[in-house]
């Protein structure tokens, strides 16, 4: 690489007021400061207010309820059981594609190549798709059209699997570049094949890595919402999905129906129900970054 | 000593190429993802055009696509998208840029560490969770009693366009940190050097240098802002309605896929593809935004690696 082709700012020597510059100087460090409390500030009030709305129901009695419109009964058993397998077929079709392709494009793939790098850039995009979209793709191909699984436990997780894919990938190519390369070729001059030296040399040593990045991404798909919405999970399912082609809904989706009911003590049953999911999404990121600061070497 | 490959050594080669081969198989389901991607979008989307004249949609200011009779000019949900965007966006750059300036230049290790996974969880929070936040909380109880231009109702651009903003904070201050990140330290040391203070550091010699990648992360907060779709569906409304007053209820593009989409819309139907002519034009715009982010990160990216 050549030396920085960026030529370094002009700098004011003129201090014909230091105070001024003082002055300023603070002022600069109180808006910092200040940005990141705002930040901090809303977070505190998100999960205050949320907590104040829904302390009232929260509890296992709402897991062991089905959905209803009567405040009461209301619970979201059947969301529960939704939101496992619908995860749960979605984790176990993204992570190995996504570590797979992750793996191709860091020690396989040559760089040069123009098909690598376009799906370098197609898998960047895709990350950035709005989430609705693939709700789109889901209702064109896969509830209906040429696959017709309809709104099915099946539909729902193959849709969220595509989606988080691409979080998957880049976190796992970030761990494996980590590895260092003296690793692999010691591996390799000791007469170790490519895929030998990728199996039992940088595979393990970028696990934790990918644990946390996979962490990360099946806890995003445990809260998403808006793909769902077009592939049939908002119904009051009073029936628990137990296959993968029995008709679900999820806890996200019973959140918003209770949440947009017209009755004002339904929503107390939303905000129950999203204390439940943030502390399931809270553990799930307390364990990846737990791993990343545990496991993660510094080579 | 023979050359040819005997018997294990050929099997050690075959084993190679398979595992290559699935490798590039898994690679490939990203690639088949776009394309199903444009596929499902395009024939539905033709075919709307077929019924609806692209003059209609693109130049008439009427949307009500699923009332008698339906009217599909497509400008009230894109104001609503862009009213909301344009509110995130303005909430969450220095609310960002603030953050990422401070963890950067400023914030001790410890403090880094402590800070930064707070960040991450704001990051890791469903956005029905910011949906419903905006719904029983900004809404009701900020928008309703300081919005200084008119009646509020239960729902409002201007609400849910501060709750993006919040949600799009995470984004703008990770990519612009990692921006900052790359600056290198000499360029740092030599303005210290100089007499600057750690302000003019930041303001004259970081915020230059990392200009290229804080762009990027600001497009694309600003395309995640404009899909996001559970906190418009929750706070913004579902009234298509062309206005100059962002404390008024709209609908967004997104917004409008799902409440059209929620419902069980018979396959081949007006509205069915309405919601694909829709998909498509958030698609494109959204696409053509994160194509200028990537291009941006690369040129940052080459400058100092």
């Amino acid at each position: 690489m050549n030396a920085p082709a960026v030529t370094a700012p002009e700098v004011s020597l003129r201090s014909n007021s230091a105070a001024g510059k003082r002055l300023f100087d603070g002022v600069f460090r109180v808006v910092l400061y200040a940005a990141l409390g705002i930040a901090l500030a809303a977070l505190a009030a998100l999960l205050w207010r949320t907590w104040d709305e829904g302390k009232g129901a929260v509890g296992w009695h709402l897991i062991e309820k089905q959905p209803s419109e009567r405040p009461a009964r209301a619970g979201i058993q059947s969301g529960v059981y939704g939101t496992l397998l619908v995860t749960g077929l979605c984790a176990a079709l993204a992570i190995p594609v996504g570590i797979a392709t992750a793996l191709y494009l860091e020690e396989f793939a040559r760089k040069e190549r123009w098909y690598n790098r376009l799906l370098d850039v197609n898998i960047q995009n895709l990350a950035a798709v709005p989430s609705i979209v693939y709700g789109i793709l889901g209702l064109a191909f896969l509830a209906r059209g040429p696959l017709g699984w309809g709104p099915t436990v099946q539909t729902a997780g193959f849709i969220l699997a595509l989606l988080v894919l691409p979080t998957v990938i880049i976190a796992s190519r970030e761990a494996i570049r980590a590895v260092p390369g003296s690793l692999s070729s010691g591996s390799l001059a000791l007469g170790a094949t490519k895929w030998q030296t990728v199996r039992k040399q940088v595979l393990p040593a970028a696990i934790p890595g990918i644990a946390t990045g996979s962490i990360l991404s099946v806890s995003r798909a445990i809260g998403e919402t808006a793909p769902l919405l077009l592939l049939g999970g908002l119904t009051f399912l009073k029936q628990n999905p137990t296959s993968l082609d029995d008709r679900y809904t999820t806890v996200p989706l019973m959140i918003y129906s209770y949440a947009t009911s017209p009755k004002a003590e339904l929503r107390e049953i939303a905000a129950a129900s999203i204390i439940m999911l943030m502390i399931l999404i809270l553990i799930l990121n307390g364990v990846a970054i737990l791993i990343r600061n545990k496991f993660q070497r510094r080579w | 000593m023979s050359l040819r490959a005997t018997g294990a050594l050929r099997r050690r080669n075959i084993s190679e190429r398979i595992a290559k081969m699935m490798l590039m198989g898994a690679a490939s389901i990203s690639v088949v993802t776009t394309v199903l991607i444009v596929f499902s979008l395009l024939e539905p989307t033709i075919e709307f055009f077929g019924e609806v004249s692209l003059r209609e949609f693109f130049t008439t200011t009427k949307w009500s696509p699923l009332f008698n009779p339906p009217k599909f000019g497509v400008w009230p949900i894109v104001a609503g998208t862009l009213w909301v965007a344009l509110i995130g966006i303005v909430v969450a750059l220095p609310i960002g840029l603030g953050a990422a300036f401070y963890l950067s230049e400023y914030a001790t290790p410890r403090v880094r560490k402590l800070v930064k996974p707070i960040l991450e969880l704001l990051a890791g929070v469903p956005t029905i969770v910011f949906g419903f936040f905006a719904l029983t909380f900004v809404n009701p109880e900020l928008v309703k009693r300081f919005w200084p231009f008119g009646q509020v109702g239960a729902f409002s651009a201007v609400g849910a366009g501060l709750v993006t903003g919040l949600m799009i904070v995470p984004i703008v201050a990770s990519l612009s940190e990692d921006a900052m990140a790359a600056v290198p330290d000499s360029l740092r040391q030599g303005a210290l050097a100089l007499g600057s203070s750690k302000r003019e550091v930041c303001l004259k010699v970081v915020f230059p240098a990392a200009l290229s990648g804080i762009v990027a992360a600001t497009v694309l907060a600003v395309s995640r802002a404009i899909g996001e779709t559970m906190i418009a569906v929750l706070a913004s409304g579902s009234q298509a309605n062309l206005s100059k007053n962002p404390g008024e209820s709209m609908q967004t593009m997104a917004g409008f896929i799902a409440q059209a989409g929620s419902g069980d819309v018979p396959t081949g139907s007006i509205e069915f593809k309405t919601i694909f002519a829709v998909g498509t034009t958030l698609f494109v715009i959204t696409m053509l935004l994160n194509m200028l982010s990537i291009r941006l990160v690369r040129r940052f990216r080459q400058v100092y690696e």
